[in-house]
């Protein structure tokens, strides 16, 4: 089961016959084995990872540090889930620190992302205040350098 | 005219094949090459930092010509953690510029004129020159697909005279992937006492294997006095430019390997040196996603040739696959140019490893999956317009 998920976390195209004949199980076997993760969730879903500068799309990222003052009963889970059914946050963390939680927001341009934050996540009311660092450049993303790739240099026939 | 003055037994050295082949492909752009005997991985960065952070520091002076004492020490390790077999850091090894240089340092510290030495074939393509420069007599065994190809110690029993004074051992092989296994080593370490031979032992490939660990020959017993192991960082954490290997053996041998080295090189390299040292110390982790990826790709081609039935022994280490093209009517070397021109897939012809290796095609794994998967649907284009 490791082994097909090393398999397509790299390459979710590779197909369940390639698979089969890389780890020596059969293609059915393959199939259902990625089935079942699908559907127990191991597998959450299958992802492109886009370069939206080069198509010429304009996104804007930011970083935003919450603090958060918790109201009895509820936790930190809570205040989380709410701020996550924004589709403009990518991501929302808790983190250790000076700061709660660490969210990631995605927008057209800064000050879509500003009046966001201004207006949907600061006045919740257990936000007590927010810092906002905006993304400048981004150099590595889920494991993907976006660096210009390292060329083999190697021989095309060597010994 | 300059010519007359090249000495003879230089002169008689032939021209290497793969030579030949790599003037072709240059010349040919869009070409998958399953040609190349080394990773597709860049050096791990880890090791690639440390030899960078050892240039920032200065580290750019000779070493000791036995190498830096701390990489020894970490060979000595590895060896009696993996293999365990106990190797003195300080008089029983040799760090080399790359297993190449300790092959040659080996063969000259041994061979006295016309002294034989027997090397089974197909084999990596520098023993054969390298023990004629020395002065000796190479002695080639040649291997077959139904013996998988493994050598037997009756067939080196068979290939011993007066003369012989030495055994090759290159497991697991380059060009076919065969491995020994103890047995077989243990079969052939007899053969080597009763004779009074020694054995070299090119086991850069070591890591490399898919069905079980490697075994090291000295770790058969008797033979550590009567053999030199020979090994580097080259396949094994992706190092082939960084020029890096040693040799391990008893005192006396590594001793005269070390007279001709101080001489000829002084010594490896000290920031590969430095490199190999990150590599002993922190590589495992990549070294083994490597392993695994190159099983996976292992499979991948090794049954697309049987597919295309094109009958392809399972090698069990290295990073080649040998499939035999003799069903198709064509040498290995028709085969090989054929499909570099009508399809851009280049491999090497399986006689450039010695002549039993013809009618066979050495392609390398050490390539991305999708490549090998392309390469594959090439051949199939080509074997169908035959």
């Amino acid at each position: 089961m490791k082994e097909i998920l090393e398999i397509i976390e790299s390459n979710p195209k590779m197909q369940p016959k390639e698979i089969a004949t890389m780890t020596g199980l059969t293609e059915a076997q393959v199939a259902s084995k990625i089935r079942e993760m699908e559907q127990n969730g191991i597998i959450r879903k299958y992802k492109t990872v886009i370069d939206w500068e080069k198509a010429g799309e304009e996104y804007v990222y930011a970083i935003i540090e919450l603090k958060v003052i918790l109201r009895s009963r509820t936790g930190y889970d809570a205040i989380a889930e709410r701020i996550a059914k924004f589709p403009e946050v990518v991501s929302v963390r808790l983190i250790s620190g000076g700061h709660d939680l660490s969210l990631t927001v995605r927008g057209r341009s800064m000050k879509e992302v500003a009046f966001f934050v201004a207006e949907k996540i600061a006045t919740l009311e257990q936000v007590q205040g927010t810092v906002t660092h905006f993304v400048l450049r981004t150099y590595k993303q889920d494991g993907d350098i976006l660096f210009e790739k390292e060329r083999s240099e190697r021989l095309a026939v060597s010994p | 005219m300059s010519g007359k003055f090249v000495a003879t037994n230089v002169r008689n050295i032939p021209p290497s094949g793969i030579r030949k082949f790599f003037d072709l492909v240059l010349e040919m752009e869009g070409v998958i090459s399953l040609g190349v005997g080394e990773p597709d991985f860049v050096t791990p960065w880890h090791i690639r930092e440390a030899c960078i952070y050892s240039l920032e520091k200065g580290f750019t002076s000779y070493t000791s010509n036995y190498g830096l004492l701390e990489l020894r020490e970490w060979i000595s390790k590895s060896y009696k953690k993996d293999y365990g077999v106990d190797y003195s850091p300080r008089s029983q090894i040799l760090v080399t510029t790359g297993v190449s240089e300790a092959a040659d340092l080996a063969f000259r510290a041994v061979i006295n004129p016309g002294d034989e030495v027997i090397i089974p074939e197909p084999c990596y393509v520098s023993y054969k020159p390298s023990v004629s420069l020395a002065g000796g007599k190479p002695v080639p065994v040649p291997t077959y697909r139904e013996n998988e190809f493994r050598v037997t110690s009756d067939q080196i029993e068979k290939s011993i005279t007066k003369k012989t004074k030495a055994l090759v051992l290159s497991y697991p092989n380059n060009p076919t992937g065969a491995i020994l296994r103890r047995k077989d080593l243990e079969e052939i370490a007899d053969v080597v006492n009763e004779n009074d031979l020694m054995v070299i032992s090119d086991e850069v490939y070591g890591k490399l294997t898919y069905d079980g660990a490697h075994t090291c020959f000295s770790s058969i017993s008797g033979m550590k006095e009567r053999s030199i192991i020979l090994n580097g960082f080259s396949k094994s954490h992706a190092m082939t430019g960084l020029r890096i290997g040693f040799a391990i053996g008893s005192e006396e041998l590594i001793a005269s390997m070390t007279k001709i080295h101080q001489y000829a090189m002084l010594c490896a390299p000290i920031t590969a040196q430095m490199g190999a040292i990150e590599a002993l110390k922190n590589g495992n982790g990549e070294m083994e996603k490597m392993i695994k990826e190159y099983n996976r790709r292992r499979r991948l081609i090794v049954d697309g040739f049987n597919k295309l039935g094109l009958d392809c022994f399972e090698p069990m280490g290295a990073f080649y696959a040998f499939p035999s093209i003799k069903s198709t009517g064509l040498t290995s070397e028709e085969f090989a140019r054929r499909l570099l021109k009508e399809e851009k897939v280049a491999v090497v012809p399986g006689d450039v490893f010695g002549e039993c290796g013809a009618g066979h095609l050495r392609c390398s794994y050490a390539t991305s999956r999708e490549q090998l998967i392309e390469a594959l649907s090439r051949i199939e284009a080509f074997l169908n317009k035959l």
